[in-house]
């Protein structure tokens, strides 16, 4: 795990967030009010309860409450396997939810598929082509399965989604001769064959070398200025951290938490990190003053902070300094999503990419 | 890893106050769509009849672009010439009669019979594999290639893409019936002579008439395919691989011929779907006896009526995972 170093000696003043006690998984306060907080029609995706049960007795997707505002990048956050997949499957529509309902722009889905649906674009699971059809007329073909699309306006649509992914050139090929990369936009193009209000992109980056996925994030970045809602699935940290101003995090079927993803970060524990060459003899004074979990480090010393408020921090530093420690920095480190994460689940995660 | 490098405006680089971003009342003005009540262009369109009948007709186009449609009627298109070519081959020194296929005694003297003949010989065997790969592909192809998720939440709605996916077998039905038929009717002319037809009832006809007749056997042959089309639909529903899907349609199509082999089976087979194929000959005669025929078309019609409603509730009811 990559908790240290983060950035070098990051000072702050003392009450920083991340010094929080940290309680038990719960919704962040400020980011999942109760439903009469903030109204309804606010919420792109509402989510009460669902549940998906696979034949096979496995429970996927276990009592998730989902909210997520209008507006927003929402980060739908978790390791392969922990029900993201089965979830956007419900609520688009795919597959029935065991129990639990799940409203859409402010209709119940399954139920309203036909009216939802050609307001969100969507890419689940990897893009899927014909193989034997051009990557217009494959287009073309996913535009004309939308009842409410108008012919007579569908080249055009079709150039102009071509043109925003940048395959306006690969447009007359086939699409099994196209890269994952070129496959990947062609199925980002058809979510964007009309204007949408909401963008549901799961794993949209996977397969895509570094600078496939810059395009893909400033794609996202772009179509979210405009007004679009996106609704992002990822098991990239480093991914949500990026693009997103709210995740949500699953694990093994449940919602761990959600918030704005500034909150998220400053969930995960901030460690109070002391440089000094005079390593045993900090740690002596830390543990003097209740800071537990020390680690010590070359020339440096880091622990976790039982009380965080505003005495504590100059306290501390002082009582080192009496000490005689030679104290060459001192300070929080601020945790990362992915600390936040571990934390939350006590579970790894790939954050390969 | 240096995260902070990475992770511009997250809240992370070492100034100070950078906290103050994460208060969660400020979070809520960096919302990109904040502000915006309405997106242009975003919102609910109506859904018009062109609109809904594009699909049917990119089905359409779909199916006869695959170079693998072109195959199949490609195929049967070579069927009538071989049988052409056999028969006026070997017929060059004796002719046999009451041997081989229906009608070749006929299609000596002429060559419009080698339309009958082709339809015969296709009926039972190449024309129904063929629907057989076309229909139990349907579903279950875009299913395994993973396009069927992405038609749904366009969406194409459940029962109106399994519409357009009986419709596009019923027109391959009908073209797989031209190619066998235009085919034939051109090698016939071909090879043997043409004119006036002597039906096998004995009375003879114009070649304006026969050609009339041709045309009525071929509908007639298409439509007997129609259940087929319903029953690979349904198959199709049934699995996520359109291999598997293929293979049952096809096979059920030899088991079903099969059984209406056994003359000990006679209480189902007026049942099968295959029974009463070959009544179409019944056209030949003059005048036209119709009753088989009939009881084709109803039977067919029938299975169109099972099959579709199980294909129907299976497809709108079915959790689409793949």
């Amino acid at each position: 795990m990559t908790r240290t170093p983060v950035t070098g000696d990051v000072t702050e003043s003392a009450g920083g967030r991340g010094a929080e006690p940290r309680p038990a998984p719960v919704p962040v306060p400020a980011a999942a009010p109760a439903p009469s907080a903030r109204p309804d029609a606010d919420a792109v995706i509402r989510t009460r309860g669902l549940s998906k049960r696979f034949r096979g007795g496995q429970l996927a997707v276990d009592g998730l409450d989902l909210t997520v505002p209008r507006g927003s990048v929402f980060g739908f956050l978790g390791p392969n396997g922990s029900g993201k997949t089965t979830t956007i499957r419900m609520l688009m529509g795919l597959i029935a939810p065991t129990s639990g309902v799940a409203t859409v722009l402010g209709e119940p889905m399954p139920q309203s598929v036909a009216s939802v649906l050609p307001r969100v674009g969507a890419l689940i699971e990897g893009p899927a082509l014909y193989g034997f059809l051009t990557g217009r007329d494959n287009l073309v073909r996913f535009d004309a399965a939308d009842p409410t699309a108008d012919p007579r306006t569908r080249r055009h649509r079709v150039d102009e989604a071509l043109e925003r992914v940048g395959l306006s050139a690969a447009a007359g090929k086939k699409a099994r001769a196209y890269s994952l990369g070129m496959k990947q936009r062609l199925g980002l193009a058809s979510a964007l064959l009309q204007p949408r209000e909401l963008l549901v992109l799961d794993e949209p980056t996977n397969g895509l070398d570094p600078q496939g996925m810059r395009e893909i994030r400033a794609l996202v970045r772009e179509v979210a200025a405009e007004g679009t809602t996106v609704f992002l699935s990822s098991h990239l940290l480093d991914e949500i951290e990026q693009v997103c101003t709210h995740a949500a995090v699953m694990s093994r079927g449940r919602l761990v938490v959600q918030g704005t993803v500034a909150e998220l970060a400053a969930r995960a524990q901030g460690r109070l990190v002391v440089r000094t060459p005079d390593v045993a003899r900090a740690a002596e004074v830390l543990a003097a003053h209740r800071v537990g979990g020390l680690v010590h480090g070359e020339d440096r010393v880091d622990g976790e902070l039982a009380v965080a408020d505003e005495e504590a921090l100059p306290k501390l530093c002082a009582a080192l300094v009496e000490a005689g420690v030679r104290v060459h920095g001192f300070g929080l480190e601020r945790g990362t999503l992915e600390d936040a994460f571990v934390a939350l689940t006590g579970e790894g995660f790939d954050v390969a990419g | 890893m240096s995260r902070a490098e990475t992770v511009p405006g997250a809240g992370r680089e070492a100034l100070p106050g950078a906290e103050r971003e994460t208060l969660p009342g400020a979070e809520r003005e960096t919302l990109p769509g904040a502000g915006r009540e309405t997106l242009p262009g975003a919102g609910r369109r109506p859904q018009t009849t062109a609109g809904f009948l594009a699909l049917f007709r990119n089905e359409l186009h779909l199916t006869f672009r695959r170079l693998r449609t072109k195959v199949l009627l490609a195929i049967l298109a070579v069927l009538p010439i071989l049988i052409g070519v056999i028969v006026k081959v070997e017929t060059g020194d004796a002719p046999r009669g009451g041997e081989g296929p229906a009608f070749i005694a006929q299609l000596t003297q002429n060559g419009l019979f080698l339309v009958f003949t082709a339809l015969a010989v296709a009926l039972p065997v190449f024309l129904p594999m063929t629907v057989g790969v076309v229909a139990g592909d349907s579903v279950a192809g875009e299913a395994a290639t993973g396009t069927l998720r992405y038609l749904l939440v366009a969406p194409a709605g459940r029962t109106r893409l399994l519409a357009a996916k009986f419709t596009a077998g019923l027109a391959f039905c009908a073209a797989a019936t031209a190619a066998v038929a235009v085919t034939a009717l051109a090698t016939g002319a071909l090879l043997f002579p043409v004119g006036d037809v002597t039906l096998i009832s004995g009375d003879t006809i114009g070649l304006g008439d026969a050609l009339v007749r041709a045309v009525l056997v071929a509908g007639v042959v298409a439509l007997s395919l129609a259940g087929l089309v319903a029953i690979g639909l349904f198959v199709s529903t049934l699995t996520g691989s359109g291999i598997a899907a293929m293979a049952a349609t096809v096979g059920l199509v030899i088991t079903v011929q099969i059984l209406d082999g056994f003359p000990q089976l006679d209480a189902i087979r007026p049942f099968l779907f295959t029974h009463y194929w070959l009544s179409m000959s019944d056209l030949l005669r003059e005048p036209m006896y119709w009753d088989g025929v009939l009881k084709n078309l109803g039977l067919q019609a029938a299975y169109v009526a099972v099959f579709g409603s199980a294909a129907w509730s299976r497809f709108t009811s079915r959790d689409i995972s793949a």
